[in-house]
């Protein structure tokens, strides 16, 4: 006779060892280290860093390790153990004039001070398959030469110099905690960009596309890109006076985009701002194209419906950790459910069959 | 209750609208409206592009807010009111027809579900009574009843337009706002639906305020008329009084501009 | 019993403090206000969101250590999903465990209400995916805000007009959306149609609990809760029309189950306790036969 069928416990347990020597795999392979992959897997570890909202390159490159190798897996990693964290105090908004650059270009002047910095790029590698990299074997050095000295000033500020652009007003009011409280719309610019520098890259990136193929265009400039450490500083009241914790490794983008005027106003440009954790230019990108987007209203322009423009449909979807559980879920049982759906439908196919017998 | 019943027994203004002004920046929306609307009246507002017809509108139907004026609705302030009790007047005794039906249907619901939802809105609960009234507007204005499980993506514009009159009249309301609705029909289908406009305003003594461009349409539905120019009212009194012997050098310019056919 | 690894490493059942205190003071306000989305500030849990991590916060946040828990999903203790959130909570909070409905004081729950009534005293706390009824007919979280400010539900009945036209019937059979106490239109989480009664005057304390989107909402002991319809075409709270297989109940919630390729079938009660006590009890079904040891 029909036993219901038990030991859904033993099969999870069972489930989890196998996956336990997946994850290792061939053991005649040397394992990875943590510290391998924080070297040498350094963009996965930023992107997880940048969408997990956690600064600790060693704690990402582990979450990437065990969820072999699956991003989003190690952001929800990262995620979980951040709620765990206390919270001990907020930090003074990074100075990015003052970071120290390893990368530095614009695309709205051919030169300006403190010069186009290509440094570590893939731009303009030719995407050819290096085999010479699967034969593991001596690293070439490149060569060094002495530090550029002098200022790197913001683009911007040369532009805003001569009224060209927007002003940012600087606000000074506590910005929200989009992980400490409920999200709500319509929502500020800070509360956007935060949503955005966590979201999908792969869908910030989608939408940013869009814009520039014509779904709520802007016309963006790169103003500028800069790649490098800042210092992270935070007030110790017993102090009296802010002290440095440390560095974080960020990327900086400020687009320039189409100007708005009006009969009061003179025209000016207007601006885009993105700010990602470690070198993720694709991101610092996307996100100041998305974030521009959605400034359509405060400018006074045009809804034009474009995807990128609507702030609910950004903002509720780029949370790749809510968006792959809620995708996920379908695969837990919903027979129940599904049962009452058969029984409608069989009521409702037998009403039909019914109608037609007496038809006939 | 017919019309001269209805005005009769009322000498108070369903719509008293005084001072009622709009800017844009420096540039005027409208400036100091002043009218009153009676039960069972259709005043038109009548003007070109620019005129401030539209705004005038949007003010009235709570879709804008004013910058100055008033506006009394049945002796309720309604500048005073609260979104919510505003948005339920919208819904029982005012109506809105959109100049494209569009925007007054809900086009991934039936002709049917359309009608009835106002009907829903305020409470209804019996199936076969809402669909009875959905059934029997959409022959009041002209559709076939065999159209009620049909959406309205599969209408023509002249049946869109009219399913929408139908959805908006369902409740009972007394005062309609109406845009431009024969905009962008054929000059036959026009005709049609005025005619019907025509015939459910007298029939049910509607108070109407009208907006258009098409002094035709105003001749046909409005008692009184409003001229409009640049933002202001140059010249109201009788539609057939203003259209026959108009007296401000712009209302003779519009009216001696419609073609004679 | 909790383990001792994790003992150091946690506070009770998970959360912090702070945050179990957010959590409570939106289900306070939850309760006062029957039917009523009260927005909070969701945590990232362990398990994914859509996987029950609403339903996990509540219910971190209102166990105490003398509570007895029971978590299932679609009506049984044993499918993967209950066994990893009593494990979780086991772990975390050391709280004693059971199968039995009427033995437990907390009850975690998804897609099914259990069938042994609930007595004074009992929480029943439901997962829940997607907590707006008008979710589907209306997009915009603004917009359906303001709908529910204001009673705008006219767009509910609509649908359910829309379905009695193209299908002769209202064609919801589960996430039945309901009333509450005349004001508030609820949903009442993926619980089939049949369900929907259990809702209404119940002894016990029901908590709703989405994680993902970060609403609580509550129906305290005793509410008026009715399920919408038309006058003339009333609410059906219907299931298949069978007996339980193994134990005879006529009146309980059955799962079809396939039992060779043929096409051969039978009907078993979705609630596994409420089955295992029938049977305990001597009710036998159709197919009931002695169980024996170690049977495949």
């Amino acid at each position: 006779m029909y036993v219901a069928v038990k030991g859904g416990e033993r099969a999870i347990d069972n489930a989890h060892a196998w996956l336990a020597e997946e994850r290792r795999g061939d053991t005649s392979v040397p394992e990875l280290s943590v510290p391998q992959i924080r070297e040498q897997m350094k963009l996965a570890v930023n992107r997880v860093m940048a969408e997990g909202s956690l600064y600790d390159p060693d704690l990402a490159a582990l979450a990437i390790k065990q969820a072999r190798g699956d991003l989003i897996e190690a952001v929800f990693l990262i995620r979980a153990y951040r709620t765990t964290l206390p919270r001990l105090a907020s930090s003074h908004p990074v100075d990015t004039g003052t970071m120290e650059v390893d990368r530095r270009i614009s695309a709205t002047f051919k030169d300006l001070p403190g010069g186009q910095v290509l440094g570590p790029t893939f731009d303009y590698t030719h995407r050819l398959l290096d085999f010479k990299l699967a034969a593991e074997g001596a690293m070439p050095r490149a060569g060094t030469g002495a530090a550029t000295p002098g200022t790197m000033p913001h683009v911007m500020d040369i532009l805003n110099r001569d009224g060209l652009i927007e002003d940012a007003m600087p606000d000074n009011a506590p910005p929200p905690d989009l992980t400490r409280e409920p999200m709500e719309l319509p929502a500020s610019r800070p509360l956007r960009l935060q949503a955005i520098t966590r979201g999908d890259e792969g869908f910030i990136l989608s939408l940013a596309y869009s814009t520039q193929r014509g779904y709520g265009r802007t016309h963006a400039f790169v103003g500028e890109l800069r790649i490098g450490r800042v210092a992270v500083e935070v007030d110790i009241p017993e102090l009296g006076f802010a002290v440095e914790i440390g560095e974080v490794e960020v990327t900086e983008c400020e687009t320039v985009n189409q100007f708005v005027g009006s009969k009061t106003k003179p025209a000016q440009f207007t601006r885009g701002y993105g700010l990602v954790f470690g070198q993720s230019e694709r991101k610092a990108i996307a996100m100041s194209l998305v974030d521009r987007a959605l400034r359509w209203k405060e400018l006074g322009e045009d809804f034009t419906a474009a995807p990128a423009q609507d702030e609910e449909f950004v903002l509720m979807h780029a949370d790749n950790v809510q968006a792959t559980g809620f995708l996920e879920h379908i695969k837990l049982p919903h027979y129940v459910d599904f049962q009452a759906e058969l029984e409608l439908l069989r009521k409702l196919r037998a009403k039909a069959h019914a109608l037609k017998e007496g038809a006939e | 209750m017919s019309l001269v019943e209805k005005i009769g027994t009322t000498d108070t203004p369903l719509l008293k609208v005084a001072g009622l002004s709009k800017h844009y920046g420096a540039r005027i929306g409208c400036a100091d409206v002043n009218f009153d609307l009676y039960p069972g009246e259709v005043l038109g507002i009548v003007g070109e592009s620019g005129s401030g017809k539209s705004t005038l509108l949007s003010c009235l139907a709570g879709h804008q807010r004013p910058d100055t004026g008033q506006i009394a609705y049945d002796g309720r302030d309604i500048l005073a009111m609260s979104e919510s009790e505003r948005r339920r007047l919208g819904r029982t005794d005012w109506a809105y027809v959109h100049q494209n039906p569009r925007d007054g249907l809900r086009m991934g619901v039936s002709a049917g579900g359309n009608v009835g939802e106002r009907l829903m809105a305020v409470g209804a609960r019996h199936y076969g009574d809402i669909r009875g009234k959905a059934t029997d507007w959409l022959g009041r204005v002209e559709i076939t009843t065999d159209r009620i499980d049909d959406r309205p993506s599969s209408f023509s514009g002249g049946m869109q337009q009219r399913l929408q009159i139908a959805r908006n009249l369902v409740t009972g309301p007394r005062l309609v706002f109406m845009d431009e609705p024969t905009g962008g029909l054929d000059v036959s289908v026009q005709a049609r639906l005025l005619d019907l406009l025509r015939g459910l305003v007298r029939d049910l003594g509607l108070s109407v305020v009208i907006v258009t461009h098409d002094l035709a349409v105003v001749r046909l539905l409005a008692h009184r008329l409003m001229v409009m120019q640049g933002g202001r009212v140059i010249e109201q009194g009788l539609t057939d009084q203003v259209l026959d012997d108009p007296q401000h050098a712009y209302s003779q310019l519009l009216v001696s501009s419609v073609l004679q056919v | 019993m909790k383990d001792d690894s994790t003992a150091e490493a946690y506070n009770f059942a998970y959360l912090d403090e702070q945050t179990k205190r957010m959590i409570r003071r939106a289900i306070l306000k939850g309760l006062a206000v029957p039917g009523y989305q009260v927005p909070f500030a969701s945590r990232e849990m362990p398990m994914p969101y859509g996987w029950g991590t609403g339903g996990v916060q509540v219910t971190a946040a209102c166990l105490v250590p003398e509570d007895r828990l029971k978590v299932i999903d679609q009506g049984a203790d044993d499918t993967t999903n209950a066994v990893s959130i009593r494990k979780f909570f086991s772990r975390t909070a050391g709280v004693a465990t059971t199968e039995r409905t009427q033995d437990a004081t907390l009850i975690q729950t998804r897609h099914r209400i259990p069938e042994t009534p609930l007595h004074v005293g009992q929480i029943l706390v439901y997962q829940v995916p997607i907590p707006e009824p008008l979710r589907f007919l209306e997009p915009r979280e603004t917009e359906t805000r303001k709908m529910h400010e204001l009673e705008e539900y006219g767009l509910m009945h609509v649908k359910l007009y829309e379905d009695i036209a193209r299908h002769g019937q209202i064609a919801t059979s589960y996430d039945y959306p309901v009333m509450v106490e005349g004001r508030y239109v609820m949903d009442p989480s993926p619980i089939p149609k049949f369900d929907n009664p259990k809702l209404s005057g119940s002894p016990a304390i029901q908590l709703f609990g989405a994680g993902r989107e970060q609403r609580i909402y509550a129906l305290p002991p005793f509410t008026k809760v009715v399920s919408l319809d038309f006058d003339d075409h009333p609410f059906q709270p219907s299931k298949a029309a069978h007996d339980c297989d193994l134990c005879g109940a006529a009146r309980s919630y059955l799962d079809e189950v396939i039992t060779d390729d043929q096409g051969g079938r039978m009907f078993v009660c979705s609630d596994t306790d409420f089955c295992a006590g029938r049977r305990e009890m001597g009710h036998k079904g159709r197919l009931w036969a002695p169980e024996t040891e170690g049977a495949a």
